[in-house]
């Protein structure tokens, strides 16, 4: 199979603009990596399902992939073309050719264009047909091709008269009438109703092998990404982690954010009881990445080398006192002299300073006590030593090497995970 | 568009019942007028500057009578004419004055909130700028400057109105241009491929106009104030070139000390009624269009009784808002 898609190094990074006072001296804009160095190869004809929760940057990657996001740096070749770099002027002519559908049917379309006059907008755009007539017909053609029959009665009703499955045939009308190469679905079935959902996967299949299209799929559902990908690229944090056929991800996940995706997938078995060790917390904020791999804080197999920092043990503390009560808090966390500041402290050796009254013994003897409760604690593999010096606790942590996307090992499929690649 | 046109008709019909009323009485007031102004040549007895017919002069301060029903002028003019021909000038000034702003207003607003950025900025602060003034002030030193360059009449007069308003249209259409902007259907139209232009005109146009027509009957009514104010202090349309209320009024000043109420009461009371029927037209469109506003009515239902002789019971079934 030829390539049509060739990502390489991407990055989309956005700037927050931050409050008023940074905004008027300038400083202290922060940037959110939506999409940070991917590579990926999308192959003509097939289906690349694009997994991961909210905030994984998987619906920028899909935009990116369009043009509709410029690239802060990488590049994307769309068979042949480069993207990433090109005004929408150039862009425009292209977007024939790359097509897109929405997460939301009832916004995606105009709600003052009939149908007709819709689906038949961008054949007049491209000035694609040499009259009314012919684009009447290609329009009715379409809506017959997505299932909304008779053509003759949809062509003229307005969104508003459809339901939600039936929008996004529409959608999927107005973006199949220019025959494109490659569509990106971002969620198209997540807002619409179970029974719908299924026919609406169906009918994308049944396009795909009557136009020859190449889909991203995006979603963060792996049920329906198993039902309709050939393969699945699971992201977090604007990363790939893990990549592969979708035989190779449901029976050989490698990665333990895939491991712990799949267990969140929902069985209709009574009997089995919701699985216990999904992973902990959120997604972190996209504009602070933790350091080395970006999971390692939700990680429940994490060692050494993941990227062990003062954050982790700021949320190390911080879930003990929630668990243990407000009397423990209160007496553990005077101990220190600026407890919320370890959530900046730098990558590497940590140095934490007694609050007032309290000595660097006190605060050795906190974190000592909270090993000593959570031995097993991921955390903990990270600490390479706690000492005493100059009358503060100079707490060691691993140095974090960044996972890469490599091979993984005895499979076909690709991972970034120091589990699989011990460096 | 005739599917547009009948939805608008049917909404009209499921709103609540006073909203209805202020709209249809608004309405014909106003359709009134509009006929009046419209087939004055036809009903005026006379010129609005005629001061004799059949070479003898009209009374001076004539009491209504059957050659005058409202009575006649210090000038000797014909107060019935006045008032008929002061609502065609009325209606010319302020339709030339609504168009203008409404075109002026609905243009900049699409693009100051779809393109955004500096042009934004430097928009609005031009229409603060202009909001700010107060509107009276503004319209006399504009008409002040327009008949300086291209003469006083009606064109400089609803010139002088149209910057007057077209902040406002600006104001309604960029902040919902802006919310529009967001939506995945401007963004699928970016991906087949629409240029800014045709996004503006067919995906973001048909969108943001809803409260125009409000926003454009309620300054039509503010239009007649101003337009009245203008002429009251002298600086609006020449009384050689158009009957107008507002100069009227001031004409009818002194008059009124001496005990001759005709020739105030009915340049005022026409000023009054058609400023009163634009504003509750307005807040009948308003309440009819806005669906953040609107009661739908309650249809009452009759249940088809089990056999004649029981009672059918009437429900009344209210749309969830």
């Amino acid at each position: 199979m030829s390539t049509l898609v060739e990502v390489s190094k991407l990055s989309v990074h956005f700037t927050l603009r931050g409050g008023a006072l940074s905004r008027l001296t300038g400083r202290g804009s922060a940037v959110v990596r939506a999409v940070d160095g991917v590579d990926l190869t999308l192959r003509r004809g097939e289906v690349l399902g694009l997994v991961g929760e909210s905030g994984s940057g998987k619906t920028t990657l899909g935009r990116a992939l369009l043009g509709l996001v410029p690239a802060t740096a990488g590049s994307i070749r769309f068979d042949g073309t480069e993207l990433a770099g090109l005004p929408e002027r150039r862009i425009r002519p292209l977007r024939r050719r790359m097509q897109m559908v929405f997460q939301d049917p009832h916004a995606a379309l105009n709600p003052a264009m009939d149908l007709g006059t819709a689906i038949g907008h961008p054949l007049k755009i491209h000035k694609l047909t040499s009259g009314e007539a012919e684009t009447r017909t290609r329009v009715l053609e379409a809506l017959e091709l997505v299932g909304l029959a008779p053509a003759e009665r949809y062509y003229s009703a307005y969104p508003s008269d459809l339901s939600g499955g039936q929008k996004q045939r529409a959608v999927l009308a107005r973006a199949a009438i220019l025959d494109p190469s490659l569509i990106v679905a971002d969620e198209p079935v997540s807002m619409l109703d179970m029974s719908v959902r299924a026919r609406t996967i169906e009918l994308m299949a049944s396009l795909r092998d009557r136009l020859d299209l190449t889909y991203v799929y995006i979603t963060h559902d792996l049920a329906t990404a198993k039902l309709f990908c050939d393969r699945i690229a699971i992201m977090y944090l604007g990363r790939i982690v893990e990549i592969g056929s979708v035989a190779s991800i449901f029976e050989q996940p490698r990665h333990p954010y895939t491991k712990a995706l799949l267990k969140a997938v929902p069985v209709p078995d009574p009997s089995r009881s919701a699985p216990r060790d999904l992973p902990r917390g959120e997604i972190p904020d996209a504009s602070r990445p933790p350091a080395g791999c970006a999971f390692h804080p939700r990680c429940p197999v994490a060692f050494e080398p993941c990227g062990w920092t003062g954050r982790d043990l700021r949320a190390h503390l911080e879930d003990r006192w929630t668990r243990l009560g407000a009397s423990a808090y209160e007496q553990e966390s005077r101990v220190f002299a600026d407890f919320p500041d370890l959530e900046f402290s730098p990558v590497g050796d940590v140095v934490v300073a007694p609050g007032r009254l309290h000595t660097a013994s006190d605060v050795l003897t906190v974190l000592n006590d909270a090993r000593a409760d959570a031995p097993d604690d991921p955390l903990w593999r990270g600490v390479t030593s706690m000492s005493v010096r100059d009358g503060k606790v100079v707490v060691g942590f691993a140095s974090p090497v960044e996972p890469r996307l490599l091979p993984s090992p005895g499979g076909s499929g690709h991972v970034a995970c120091h589990l699989h690649h011990p460096s | 568009m005739a599917g547009r046109f009948r939805r608008t008709l049917a909404t009209v019909r499921s709103t609540g019942a006073v909203p209805r009323w202020l709209l249809y009485i608004g309405g014909a007031t106003v359709l009134v007028f509009t006929l009046v102004a419209l087939a004055a040549p036809l009903i005026a007895p006379y010129d609005f500057d005629q001061y004799r017919s059949d070479g003898t002069r009209f009374p001076k301060l004539g009491h209504p009578s059957g050659d005058h029903p409202f009575g006649t002028t210090v000038q000797s003019l014909d107060v019935l004419s006045r008032v008929i021909w002061g609502a065609r000038t009325a209606l010319e000034v302020v339709v030339l004055a609504v168009v203008f702003s409404l075109i002026i207003g609905v243009a900049l607003g699409l693009i100051s909130g779809f393109v955004g950025g500096w042009l934004d900025r430097v928009l609005v602060l031009l229409m603060d700028a202009l909001f700010a003034f107060p509107y009276l002030l503004l319209a006399i030193v504009l008409s002040f400057l327009l008949s300086d360059a291209i003469g006083s009449g009606v064109v400089t007069t609803a010139l002088a109105i149209t910057v007057v308003y077209v902040p406002q249209y600006f104001r309604v259409v960029r902040g919902s241009t802006m919310s529009a902007r967001e939506l995945p259907y401007v963004e699928a139209a970016r991906v087949i491929g629409a240029k800014p232009r045709t996004i503006i005109v067919r995906y973001l146009l048909a969108n943001v106009v809803q409260s125009v027509p409000v926003v454009a009957t309620l300054n039509a009514g503010d239009a007649i104030l101003t337009l009245a104010g203008l002429g009251f202090l002298g600086y609006g349309i020449q009384p050689t070139e158009a009957a107008e209320w507002g100069y009227d009024l001031q004409r009818a000043v002194s008059d009124a000390n001496a005990g001759i109420w005709w020739t105030a009461l009915y340049p005022g009371l026409a000023i009054t009624v058609l400023v009163v029927a634009l504003t509750i037209l307005g807040e009948g469109l308003n309440e009819v269009l806005n669906p953040t506003l609107r009661r739908r009515r309650a249809f009452a239902f009759l249940l088809p009784g089990r056999s004649a002789s029981t009672q059918a019971p009437v429900l009344a079934a209210k749309e969830p808002r």
